[in-house]
């Protein structure tokens, strides 16, 4: 069986702005040669600092960005190379959650609308029903749906961000620093309710975040990042107990509650 | 060196800070720790003399012996920079983008010290190298969006220094770094308090962060100090329900539990049942009351007192009261 994710030595660089008039700016190799692969149903942490690429890696996997180079197979499909009926129908089997609830959600329409927003550009039909399911998953009520996004505290704008990626039942799950703004007790109830959903509905999952102790409590495998580069990759236990990389010795350090 | 005590203070609706007392002496360094709504920035901002205007205060604030209580904003200025300094979270907003790094830092030493010109330019040198800012003589030349955040931390800190205070307070001054910047801008006010008898009030959401930082520790939930003793011995064996919540809903590395457990399913982190209320809706009692997990009848409307405990520390729970 094809692993539902595979990606196989991406690049992306960016032309910084140019600084004098005759020559063209600086090149910004944002990911250089990043490859993992990803089973059903499993979780891959990403961890990496600012500037580290865990986010223009993310933004390939969604497709919202092509690599220069490599790819990125969603199921055996090529993504970059799909025409865009294609790649909308697959779309709904692939989701994102954002760090910050606020920008996701449109504050003139009800949570309900914001929700059902993927199944609309999809195409599917029973869109109350579905709302009303994906609510009750992520611990809301179906009444929920008719309230406004700022009548809800920051945790429970993210259950809705939740709500809206699962709406569709994806086969995979990508959080981009999706708990990084909620206090720890908050923080705490939203990586219980991704496990909670990861092993209800057989979700994959690609959890990015800086916060190495947060990836380790629910990455079956990790790859630490550095400027672009992959610098360490393998099981979380294992990575966590037997480090190789200084790098990531490091991380484990600045991350523990004792010095 | 600071003292509060019974300090409260009170909007129309809501209370942000009900009845806290700490004590900062010199050279000592104090954690506040505590999720949003706790009260941590308010009682920041109390030690600075900057509560708003349309807060009601009363209690006590005591600086070096002087009563500030209720002083006028006219005193508190005397008091501010020179004895009292604050560093932010967000260095960029704190620095005039079209200001030289130099003439920023500049500014106090003359205005507060007045200082020369030359002579303020040589003692911006001396604060920009005892920061640890590379290449002091560029750096006061240069603008704030063309230095790192955590350069930009630290020309904010030696801001906070240029008038030698007694009392450093910092809120949040790792939460925009990456962990490795973070630990050094705390390796570095830790060395500059310990150099420099310098007391540091160290607030912060990062519990890691503030045991690196501090000697004690406050733990604050919804407007009260819930918890307060010394760092290790809090952090090791919290008293107060809230702070034993906050502690175990921390994902740890390399725990004694296990990742899955035996029938496959991953280990769930400890939780606070419900989320925070918003400060007008706090109980009269015990703020904690509603999410606490041993919660007894009488808590939701009576509150509990400091009670102390055996190592200089104490903490606001029921439980602990006589005989418990």
């Amino acid at each position: 069986m094809t692993p539902l994710l595979e990606v196989r030595h991406v690049t992306r660089s960016y032309r910084m702005p140019r600084r004098s008039l005759l020559h063209p700016g600086p090149v910004l190799t944002a990911v250089q040669d990043v490859s993992f692969t990803l089973a059903r149903g499993r979780t891959l942490g990403i961890v990496g600092e600012s500037g580290s690429g865990k986010s223009t890696l993310a933004r390939m996997i969604m497709a919202f960005e092509a690599p220069d180079t490599g790819e990125v197979r969603f199921d055996g499909h090529d993504l970059h190379s799909l025409g865009s009926a294609d790649l909308r129908r697959l779309r709904r089997r692939f989701q994102m959650v954002f760090q910050d609830p606020w920008g996701s959600l449109d504050p003139r329409r009800t949570v309900a609308w914001s929700i059902a927003e993927p199944l609309r550009a999809t195409g599917a039909d029973a869109l109350d029903r579905r709302v009303d399911e994906a609510l009750v998953q992520v611990g809301l009520r179906p009444a929920d749906g008719r309230k406004y996004p700022h009548e809800f505290s920051g945790g429970q704008r993210q259950r809705i961000a939740i709500a809206r990626a699962i709406v569709t039942r994806p086969a995979l799950l990508v959080a981009d620093e999706a708990v990084s703004a909620l206090d720890v007790s908050v923080q705490a109830q939203i990586l219980n309710l991704l496990m909670d959903l990861q092993e209800e509905l057989g979700l994959a999952m690609i959890f990015i975040s800086h916060d190495l102790p947060v990836v380790a409590c629910l990455a079956d495998d990790m790859l630490v990042m550095r400027a672009g580069r992959p610098v360490e990759t393998g099981a979380t236990a294992s990575l966590i107990s037997a480090p190789k990389a200084e790098y990531t010795k490091s991380l484990l350090t600045a991350g523990g509650l004792m010095p | 060196m600071m003292a509060l005590s019974g300090l409260s203070v009170s909007f129309d609706t809501a209370q942000a800070l009900r009845d806290v007392s700490l004590q900062v002496p010199q050279g000592t360094r104090l954690g506040i720790v505590g999720e949003s709504g706790s009260g941590k920035s308010m009682l920041g901002l109390s030690m600075m003399g900057m509560v708003p205007e349309a807060a009601r205060v009363s209690g006590r604030i005591m600086l070096d012996g002087t009563d500030l209580s209720g002083a006028s904003e006219r005193l508190w200025r005397r008091h501010r920079a020179r004895r009292v300094a604050m560093i932010f979270q967000e260095p960029m907003a704190a620095l005039n983008p079209l200001q030289r790094l130099g003439d920023t830092v500049m500014e106090p030493l003359q205005v507060h010290l007045g200082l020369s010109r030359a002579a303020a330019r040589t003692r911006a040198l001396e604060l920009f190298d005892e920061v640890g800012i590379p290449d002091p003589p560029a750096r006061l030349r240069q603008y704030p969006h063309e230095i790192s955040g955590g350069q930009r931390q630290r020309v904010l800190i030696a801001l906070a220094l240029s008038c030698d205070p007694a009392l450093l307070i910092a809120d949040e001054p790792t939460t925009a770094l990456d962990a490795h910047v973070a630990l050094r801008i705390i390796e570095l006010l830790v060395d500059l308090a310990e150099r420099r008898q310098m007391a540091l009030v160290f607030i912060s959401h990062d519990l890691a962060a503030v045991a690196r930082a501090t000697e004690r520790i406050a733990v604050m939930y919804g407007g009260e100090i819930a918890e307060e003793g010394p760092t290790a011995a809090v952090l090791e064996n919290p008293r107060h329900p809230y702070t034993r919540g906050l502690l175990g809903a921390r994902p740890g590395i390399g725990g004694a539990t296990p990742a899955r457990g035996a029938d496959g399913r991953r280990q769930r982190l400890p939780t606070i049942p419900g989320s925070v209320p918003p400060l007008s809706q706090l109980p009269a009692g015990c703020r904690f009351a509603g999410r606490c997990p041993v919660e007894m009848p009488h808590c939701a409307d009576t509150r509990p007192a400091a009670y102390p405990l055996p190592g200089d520390r104490h903490a606001a729970c029921h439980l602990l009261g006589a005989g418990a």
